[in-house]
């Protein structure tokens, strides 16, 4: 059954969790580190701007900016903004629709909220748009802390059409114009090649069969879950490799989204699973008793931390990406005294340019490896096991 | 990991799951299973085609192997016929020979007879002629014996010469 390929895969697998958890981790360090630091600037900000040292502050304020600009992206939004002119204040952009289910449905434009600038007022209750995100308040906005620095106003039920939202749409047309499109070519028989952009599709149709299917599911039984994988693969891959270009999509890296994602691969494993994946996760055949009972909190244990490190790395991955390219391109704005400004805009451009080329990479590997993973625990839940007869 | 939590929105969720429905199940009808199906059935023909090819051209050595076979018989049948051929025309021809020869034979054999039946009938005929002489030779002698002995003498004489004549 394990050949050395699986194997091999496996080991890849292994690779990747590990890898994930740590990138996970330290961007969670340094989120952290972040906090705390900003909390810190914030007091020697306050002290300097007593002691009105003018040019340590607008550095300091630049620094921030950066830090804020890179968490506004990575950050869902209630509005689509290309370009936003500081001096002035202005976005250029457009708004989506907010629709929020309290106390009835309301369906507005984010514009009412004018990029959190105005409070929006509907049947009575007041609603902020507070760091990307709508609180209820009272009717002077007044935002409560709790002693973490977290917002303690209620958040309304809230099924927006955000940035996130839109993308996603966006994205699934584009994916339901290509794949339609492809489809429609073999309506006249499959000897018809497709012809033009569907003939780059094909390929990879092709590659997530017979190298992620066909491998881990098996010849007779990969059919069923075609439509999932297929799904799941173009789905992310399309994501990450838009979230590269400049329209700033950062769907992968939101963990709503891979939450889901995970979520789905979860039920389709545990569905479609059959007897003897139940046995051996429940009551594992050909050990004692006492092992048997041991057992079965580990593999129930796993079957759970199995989609949940498909969501972490996903996420972790998109997220880390997206903060360190959006980091070298601020070393333009950051290092420009050090550095002069040619020179900042050389190391930046080059070191993002570089990046982004690792990030391209990053968005089929990522997308590859979820699928992969995927595939690899649906094969798991039907594999038929041969052996099982030694047991009894 | 609070953050995390606090990051997490649920409409974001709830939409992201209603997008990855509708491409999983419908476009999984409209294009997914169309696309994996043609796929399949395309490599399906491919295999078949080419296992075709091969059946084919098995086919073609095996009607050349038979052409040559029923050549080589027909080439042998041939062969047979003309050896059989040449018997006979021997045969034939010893066999006419021998005909021939026993057909000669009787021929001679009757001539032969022939030959010797005229000839015993030609000794019986001379036989009869030279007793008929005889008895006339006698008779004309004795008729000149009983005028003149002189004559009678020259004309026995003179009848034995013609006798020897004869």
């Amino acid at each position: 059954m394990v050949t050395l390929k699986k194997s091999l895969n496996l080991l890849a697998a292994v690779i990747f969790t590990a890898s994930s958890v740590f990138s996970y981790a330290q961007t969670n360090a340094q989120s952290n580190e972040g906090n705390l630091s900003k909390a810190e600037q914030s007091i020697e900000e306050t002290l300097e701007a007593v002691e009105d040292t003018e040019h340590v502050v607008a550095e300091k304020t630049q620094k921030e900016k950066v830090q804020d600009h890179i968490t506004h992206h990575l950050a869902d939004d209630y509005s689509f903004v290309f370009f936003s002119d500081e001096a002035t204040g202005k976005n250029y952009g457009f708004p989506l629709p907010v629709i929020l289910i309290d106390n009835g449905l309301k369906v507005f434009m984010s514009s009412e909220f004018d990029y959190g600038k105005k409070l929006v007022e509907k049947d009575g209750q007041t609603y902020k748009l507070y760091h990307s995100k709508i609180y209820k308040t009272d009717a002077e906005g007044t935002i409560n802390y709790d002693d973490k620095h977290f917002v303690t106003n209620e958040k309304p039920l809230d099924f927006s059409i955000t940035k996130n939202v839109a993308s996603l749409m966006f994205t699934t047309i584009l994916i339901i114009i290509m794949f339609t499109g492809l489809a429609k070519t073999y309506k006249n028989g499959p000897n018809n090649l497709p012809k033009g952009f569907s003939r780059a599709l094909e390929p990879m149709v092709l590659y997530v069969r017979d190298e992620m299917a066909i491998p881990n599911i098996g010849k007779d039984k990969y059919k069923k879950f075609m439509p999932y994988l297929l799904s799941v693969f173009f789905l992310i891959f399309l994501l990450n490799v838009l979230g590269l270009t400049p329209l700033g999509f950062n769907v992968t890296g939101s963990i709503s989204v891979t939450a889901c994602l995970a979520l789905f691969t979860f039920f389709f494993v545990h569905f479609s699973a059959n007897k003897d994946y139940w046995k051996h996760m429940l009551w594992m055949p050909g050990v004692p008793v006492p092992m048997k009972i041991m057992l079965a909190p580990i593999e129930i244990l796993g079957a759970l931390i199995k989609p949940f490190s498909l969501m972490v790395r996903l996420f972790a991955n998109i997220t880390a990406g997206h903060s360190v390219v959006f980091g070298l391109i601020a070393i333009i704005f950051v290092m420009q005294q050090e550095l002069t400004t040619g020179g900042a805009t050389a190391v930046g451009f080059l070191l993002s340019t570089f990046l982004v080329f690792l990030e391209i990479l990053v968005a089929f590997l990522q997308a590859f490896i979820f699928t992969m993973l995927s595939s690899l625990f649906i094969g798991m839940a039907v594999a038929e096991h041969d052996h099982e007869e030694a047991h009894h | 990991m609070e953050k995390l939590i606090n990051d997490f929105s649920f409409g974001l969720f709830f939409w992201q799951f209603i997008i990855l429905l509708v491409v999983v199940f419908v476009l999984g009808k409209f294009a997914w299973k169309p696309i994996v199906n043609a796929l399949e059935a395309r490599e399906a023909g491919i295999t078949d085609a080419l296992a075709a090819a091969e059946n084919a051209k098995r086919e073609m050595a095996n009607l050349k192997a038979d052409n040559e076979k029923l050549l080589a018989e027909a080439r042998a049948e041939r062969d047979a016929l003309l050896k059989e051929a040449r018997e006979i025309k021997e045969q034939m021809i010893a066999d006419a020979k021998v005909e021939a020869e026993a057909h000669g034979e009787k021929l001679i054999a009757q001539a032969k007879a022939v030959i010797e039946s005229e000839k015993a009938a030609a000794v019986i005929d001379l036989k009869n002629q030279v007793s008929s002489i005889s008895i006339e030779i006698a008779e004309r002698l004795l008729k000149d014996q009983l005028a003149n002995k002189e004559a009678q003498s020259k004309l026995v004489e003179k009848m034995l010469d013609e006798v020897k004549l004869n």
